[in-house]
């Protein structure tokens, strides 16, 4: 018999925490198949975060850390520091990285640490239930920002990847896209390419991963996605920022 | 022993926590600790070491939680407004049992206060200050020669335990020199040798496949049956530490003594001088000096409670926060009588003499 698909070995079979619809699910699986083909399980060890995806500890097969609110990029430093011989990974959601935890994406990414971030937009705080977050588009409603996104009140949302891009350090940043099966496959080429240079301790890769959620959002899984497409992207535009690896390849 | 040096009580900590095997150190800058900070900034790179100067102490604490996890001996430290700010972390790393080691010079308090020596800080190291049920093992130093001897105590009690250990000191046992001796410098093979007992939960390479493992580092429990028994089982951690950790001095006590005073670090190294003033002039009075503020020396107090002694007096730098445990310890027996000395400043032995004779 010929197996086509199965569960990457880099994931446990702890059966996911998420809702109908929500993208975590897919980034965990791209991350888990990057770290399977580069065989980077048995010395990869990541943090995760505080949000939906605080479980992560439970759903990467590696040794894994669950970190305070924000703080993920400062335990991976110490991680990292601590044993220069394995890979280390964070995986944070907007709240997380972008609200919280500016100081330590911030440094991080300055220090040009040698670890992947992986940061997961959705635009809104899941697992609380709906809050606004630093990435809430202007104008969207969500449960305090009730009267949609007020931007001479609380201004706009951040763009991360722009935002580290004015570093010197990082070496590789990108934002891909989980909004189709087209973008998924980018996705995971972005993630892979991170995870190889990651291996590689090349520097410090930054992925950005623009998802949904249907659940907080109050739109169907499936108008999520159109929702998103229509409405994060021209934002949060889907591109290449930095690739250090190719610019050494010219 | 090494041969006695001249050295702040900043330095000494630090050169005597990398001779006992301290190789990670994450810290940002704060008076009266920053010769600390400095010297770790100087030397570990000498002795293949890792400094990372943190964005803040939020972040420092954090580099920490992540090394421990690592299961290698891992240090910061601060002085009282920072340490607040590591409080978060600190009770992220008693909930997930990791084993490292935070220093505080304290200054004077609250908010931004001032940069001279204060004990204000009492309560935050030895009551919580975290959020949580939880307790740090707290070592009050009173000498340059005692502050370094606790690096690798710390560091000792910390991985017999998988607790945070706290160096409680001020800004004058930081600031001040004194002559001190240091013990042998661990090799490398020594300090992996303490760190194998990490193996079995720490992150680290799957070697051995196929036994495969998956450890985690984590306090989170969300099952409330499940962070029960996990609360409970840090419980019978702190029992057994309250068990064998007790720790003090006792400074002329004996069965005449009129009156017992309780003090520790800096406070008490003044009402050791007013005693033996005092003692010249025919006035018995003894000092019990807890050592380690956490676990508490309870019964050290209890015990001098003999008929002969009429008060026990308290002196802290500080409104009075010890007191509270003295006066526990105490039970109503006697009077519990306090001196406090605030705003970074500290009493005389004249002030101490004062004190103890009108309670005569
Ligand atoms: C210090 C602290 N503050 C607040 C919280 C509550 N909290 C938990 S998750 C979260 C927001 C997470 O949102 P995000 O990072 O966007 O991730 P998502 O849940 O959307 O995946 C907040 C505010 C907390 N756990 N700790």
């Amino acid at each position: 018999m010929k197996v086509i698909a199965k569960r990457p070995d880099s994931l446990t079979d702890v059966q996911f925490t998420y809702c109908p619809g929500c993208l975590h699910g897919v980034a965990h699986r791209i991350i888990a198949e990057a770290m399977d083909e580069l065989d980077m399980r048995n010395n990869t060890m990541g943090v995760a975060p505080v949000g939906c995806s605080v479980f992560a500890y439970k759903f990467f097969d590696c040794d894994m850390a669950e970190a305070a609110h924000g703080r993920a990029p400062a335990v991976a430093t110490g991680m990292k520091r601590a044993r220069p011989d394995m890979h280390v990974f964070t995986y944070q959601g907007d709240g997380d990285l972008a609200a919280i935890g500016t100081a330590e994406i911030v440094h991080a990414a300055n220090r040009g640490e040698k670890m992947t971030v992986f940061f997961v937009n959705n635009a809104i705080y899941g697992m609380t239930g709906g809050q606004m977050a630093p990435t809430t588009l202007p104008g969207m409603k969500t449960t305090t920002s009730p009267y949609g996104r007020n931007t001479d009140d609380i201004g706009f949302p951040i763009r991360v990847c722009e935002m580290l891009n004015t570093f010197v350090a990082p070496y590789y940043i990108e934002r891909v896209s989980l909004l189709t099966p087209q973008d998924i496959l980018k996705a995971k080429k972005a993630v892979k390419k991170a995870m190889q240079y990651n291996k590689e301790n090349r520097g410090f890769t930054f992925i950005e991963l623009i998802s949904t959620c249907p659940t907080n959002w109050g739109i169907d899984p499936i108008e999520s996605l159109t929702w998103a497409k229509e409405n994060m992207l021209p934002f949060f535009k889907v591109q290449n920022f930095r690739d250090k690896g190719a610019e050494a390849g010219k | 022993m090494s041969e006695k040096v001249l050295m702040k009580g900043n330095e000494a900590v630090a050169e005597a926590a990398i001779r006992a095997g301290c190789r990670l150190y994450f810290a940002y800058p704060i008076t009266p600790q920053s010769e600390l900070i400095e010297y770790m900034a100087k030397m570990l790179p000498k002795v293949k070491g890792t400094f990372v100067q943190a964005e803040s102490e939020v972040a420092a604490i954090n580099m920490v939680y992540g090394a421990a996890g690592c299961g290698k001996r891992v240090m910061t430290s601060s002085s009282s407004p920072g340490i607040s700010l590591k409080m978060e972390g600190i009770s992220y790393l008693a909930g997930a049992n990791l084993p490292s080691v935070i220093i505080n010079v304290q200054r004077g308090g609250p908010g931004l206060g001032d940069i001279q020596p204060a004990q204000g800080d009492y309560f935050q190291a030895t009551k919580g200050g975290g959020h949580g049920d939880y307790r740090l093992i707290v070592l009050a130093p009173n000498s340059v020669q005692e502050f370094a001897d606790m690096a690798s105590e710390a560091f000792d009690l910390a991985d017999k335990y998988r607790i945070p250990v706290m160096i409680l000191s001020d800004g004058l046992l930081g600031q001040m020199m004194e002559p001190v001796s240091f013990k042998p410098t661990l090799t490398a093979e020594e300090i992996a040798e303490k760190e194998k007992i990490h193996l079995d939960w720490c992150m680290r390479p799957n070697e051995d496949e196929p036994n495969h493992h998956h450890h985690e580092i984590n306090s989170l429990e969300i099952d409330p049956n499940v962070l029960e028994t996990h609360v409970l089982d840090l419980e019978k951690k702190y029992k057994l530490i309250t068990e064998n950790e007790i720790k003090f001095e006792e400074y002329n006590i004996n069965d005449d003594n009129q009156i017992v005073c309780v003090a520790y670090g800096t406070a008490s190294r003044i009402v050791k001088s007013a005693i033996d003033q005092l003692s010249e002039k025919g006035i018995n009075v003894g000092l019990i000096r807890p050592i380690n503020v956490w676990p508490y020396p309870s019964n050290a107090i209890k015990n001098v409670l003999h008929k002969k002694v009429k008060k026990v007096i308290t002196f802290e730098l500080n409104l009075g926060q010890m007191v509270e445990d003295v006066r526990l310890a105490v039970n109503g027996q006697i009077p519990v009588e306090f001196l406090g000395k605030v705003g970074g400043l500290v009493f005389s032995p004249d002030e101490v003499i004062k004190k103890i004779e009108d309670n005569l």
